[in-house]
This record gives C-alpha cells, structure tokens and sequence, in this order.
C-alpha cells in the first residue's frame, strides 16, 4: 500500500529539461572566453611579490596584519590557476616562507572557491619550499 | 657504508649516547631515568652495568676520554659524575648543580677539568671538583639568558663555551673558574674573559628553538640548527657575521662540524645531511643515506594476515622509510677522528637504532663527493 505523505517536492522537479527537444539558448556566445589579459596577470604577480616583501610581520598592530592579509587574499584569490605555477617561480626562499604563512591564515578565513584555491597555491607553495616552509609558519613568531 | 647497532631486545628511543675513548663502551639512555653501558665483546655488545641513580628521564651523557668519568644529568635536577673503581664497578661523584628546573644537557670542557650543565633554571652550571669536600661544585653564568639552555659546546680552548636556548638565541659565554685555571689569553671571540662574559650574542629574529649548537675544530666558527629547519653559521675571524640558510627539510636536531668548513646535521627528516661553509654561504653537498626500500616480496597470505593481526588493516603498503634510521635523529657523536678532520661519525634516535657512518666509504659511494 503506498504511504500517504504530505510531501509535494515532486511538483518542484522541472520535468521539461528531460525532454530532448527542448529549446536552448546557445550560451558560447554570451561569453566569449576573451583568455588570460597579458597585462593584467604581469600586474597581479607583481602585486603578489610586492605584499609578501612588504608583509608587516614585525608590526604587534593587529588590524595592520588584517589589513595585509584582506590584500594578500585578494591577490592570491585573483590570480588564476594556470599561472600559480609561474608566479611561485618568480619568489625567493623568503618570500615563499611569507606566502604559506598567507596561505594558513587564509585557510582561517574561507569565502566562496578560496579554499580549493589556496590548496592550488599550498601544493605549489610546498614544491619550492618543502617541509621547511611548513615548519617556518609553525615555529615562527613573526606572524602574518 | 653504515653499520647499524641495536641494543638488547628493547626498542626503546636512545635519548643519547656517548662513548669511551677506545670506541669499545658505549653509554645510553633508552629514553627513561636509566644509562646502561654496553661493551663489544668480538661482533656482540653486551651489557655490563645499570648505572640508576636518577630518579627522572636522563637528558644528557657525556664520557670523558682520557680521565674516564662519565656525566649524566636528568629532568631529576640532578647531575652525577660517574668513576670506574678497581672493580669495574661505576660509582657516583654528587654535583652540586643548585638549580631548581630540569638539567637538560650536559658537555665535559675538552681537558675534562669541568662541565657545563644546561637547565631549565635559565642558566648554566660550570661544575669542577673541590678535593676537600670530594664533590663538584657550580659557579652560574646566569645573564642574560631568558629561557631554557637546549644545548651545550665547549671550545677547544677548554674556556669559551657556546650556549643554545629556547629563547631562538645562541649566546658565546667564558667560563673561566679562576680557582682552577689559568689566566687565559686573549683570543678571536674577545679579551676580557671573566666567568658569565657574554662575547657574543647571534638573535635570530622568529626563527625557533635552538636544538644544537658546534664550535668548529679552530675554534673560530659556531654552527647552530633550530626548530625552524634553519642552518646558521657565525664566523667570528669575519666580523660574526651569522649566515643562515633555510632549508626544505623537516627540523634538524643534531648539528657537528667534519672538517673546517663541513658539517653534518640530521633530524626530524631521518637522513643525515652534508652541508659546506663556504664564504658567505651555505650549500648542500650530500644526503648522506640513499638507502632504497627493500622490495616487499609479493602479497603473501602469512603477511597480510601479520598486518591485520598487528595493525588492524589489510593493506600491505608498509610504513618504512627510504633511510637507515626510521625515526628521528636526536643525537650525532664522532666516533673517529676529530672536528677538524672526523673519519667516523655516530647517530642514535628514536627508533631505538645506532648507526655508525665511515666518512670515506661514504665519500666512496657517493659520486663526486669530497669532504675536505
């Protein structure tokens, strides 16, 4: 005997996007992949090496190094997957130290897509780096 | 290229160990308030004393060479000087350390005429003998150290000692004692040398806690590695200038100079590792262990059942380590030669093992390595 239930959630299903026929907009026009901006990334590395050499990591004020950090994600957060790899490059044994310490605190503060992002950034972070860069974010007490 | 040594049945961690001077005797604590001594009898060690008299963990052992003593000290706050009597049997020396932390770590001063002893007290207690009482006595270096003293070495002038601490900072001290040396001389670290004088003072800025710190053979460089898997060297022949070099490794526990310019250090990573001082920098020469992991043989019934019997799971993936040592390295000993020259070295850790690595058949199998 079938269960008399109150549930009316099968209404909601939209049974038409089952139907082949159905009418769809072509959607590759609407947005044109216009591909990375030449430019754009240039200046998104550059901002990257510029927060992590200027990190206030010996300032005690705590909205400054909150300041840095929103900064810092943002750049993190801007630069596109396929150039981590290239913009990691481009950092020295210091600044690759700065930027996993960044990348823990941002892991502190996740917003929508920044932790797949970040773990990107941790896994190209840690192929420079290694262990040691690791145990730098944990032993040092020049916070980010 | 390595020859590996397991002490009885226990796998115990070894804390520490230290040897005698013919390299026959070893001395070890198996991570509890005891030191047992072995001696190589033909291909065995055997063990031929208990030496209990701490009452807590031992944190340190050091074997005198030519005078024989051995001295250990321990969480117990207690340091013992130990003597061999006509019998073979050890007996114990009180030492009047006058501290109320942890004794931490414990070095004979190359004339074997005093130690110095690390605490958890922020200080330093240079002990040497008082006849009339028949016991060691402490003078304490005591500013400006903060923190907990790690880490001990003695420069080979028998006066200048340098200290690590957990306060990220390595400090040179004199321990002169006047009541039983000589008036030394001027030398590269400083002039003035009355016990407690601080000559020099290496801060390194975040970094982390000091595990080990080495005076080189001359006497004219400190090498130092921390939590912060960092390796420094100071040199005072150039203005002591510290030069570090952050490495991609886990944290080094052990840091010893081999010759003049190269030293090993070993740690949390499992491997001995050989760095160069070379100028202004530091540069990796060589992993001293490229020991590969044995191929288990096949799936066997006998050992999957093994592993889910011991392990609670069937999955035959091991959990060995590509290297000769499967835990961390805590302690590094020459065991031939000297600082300035070292043909054979010592590393025992917490996987319960000792090895000892021969310098020229490493440099044998090792392509293109020199260690001059």
């Amino acid at each position: 005997m079938a269960k008399n239930t109150s549930s009316s959630a099968f209404r909601k299903i939209d049974i038409d996007q089952y139907n082949e026929d159905n009418f769809r907009e072509d959607e590759a026009e609407q947005s044109i992949p216009a591909g990375p901006d030449e430019g754009e990334v240039c200046k998104y590395v550059d901002a990257l090496k510029h927060v992590l050499t200027n990190a206030p990591i010996g300032t005690s004020n705590q909205q400054v190094k909150d300041n840095a950090l929103a900064l810092t994600l943002k750049v993190l957060l801007a630069i596109k997957s396929a150039q981590i790899e290239d913009a990691v490059a481009n950092l020295s044994v210091d600044d690759i130290d700065i930027l996993m310490k960044y990348i823990y605190r941002g892991f502190e503060y996740p917003s929508e897509g920044s932790s797949g992002h970040l773990l990107l950034w941790h896994e190209k972070a840690y192929n420079i780096g290694g262990s040691g860069s690791i145990v730098r974010v944990l032993s040092d007490r020049m916070k980010v | 290229m390595a020859q590996t040594l397991t002490f009885g049945d226990s796998c115990a961690p070894l804390t520490c160990h230290a040897w005698n001077k013919e390299r026959n005797q070893i001395a070890f604590s198996p991570n509890n308030n005891e030191v047992h001594i072995y001696q190589k009898e033909g291909n065995d060690w055997k063990q031929t004393d208990n030496l209990v008299e701490h009452d807590m963990r031992v944190m340190g052992i050091d074997w005198a060479p030519n005078t024989n003593r051995i001295v250990t000290c321990s969480v117990d706050r207690n340091a013992y000087v130990w003597t061999q009597n006509e019998e073979g049997k050890w007996t114990t020396t009180l030492v009047l350390l006058r501290i109320n932390r942890a004794a931490t770590c414990v070095k004979w001063s190359p004339m074997e005429n005093k130690f110095a002893v690390g605490s958890g007290a922020r200080l330093i207690s240079i002990c040497y003998f008082e006849k009339e009482n028949n016991w060691w006595v402490s003078k304490h270096i005591k500013k400006p150290i903060r923190s907990t003293i790690t880490t001990l070495d003695w420069h080979p002038n028998n006066i200048l000692l340098v200290a690590g601490s957990t306060d990220f900072k390595v400090r040179v001290f004199s321990a002169y004692i006047k009541d039983i040396e000589d008036q030394p001389g001027p030398n590269v670290w400083g002039s003035k040398l009355p016990l407690g004088q601080l000559l020099a003072e290496f801060p390194s800025a975040g970094s982390g806690w000091v595990h080990s710190v080495s005076f080189s053979g001359d006497g004219n460089k400190v090498a130092w590695v921390g939590h912060d898997s960092s390796i420094n060297v100071a040199d005072a022949a150039q203005g002591k200038a510290v030069i570090k070099l952050k490495t991609e490794y886990l944290p080094f526990l052990g840091c010893i100079w081999v010759s003049n310019n190269f030293l090993v250090v070993a740690g949390h990573s499992c491997i001995p590792l050989l760095y160069c001082h070379d100028g202004d920098q530091i540069k990796f020469v060589a992993k001293l262990d490229n020991t590969q992991r044995k191929e288990s043989g096949g799936l066997s019934a006998m050992k999957k059942f093994q592993s889910l019997d011991r392990q609670a799971r069937i999955e035959t993936n091991d959990t060995f380590l590509d290297s000769i040592h499967q835990n961390a390295i805590t302690c590094i000993n020459l065991h031939k030669g000297s600082k300035a020259n070292a043909k054979k070295f010592s590393t025992s850790g917490l996987d319960g093992q000792l090895v000892i690595w021969d310098m020229e058949s490493l440099e044998r199998s090792i392509e293109g390595l020199k260690i001059a």
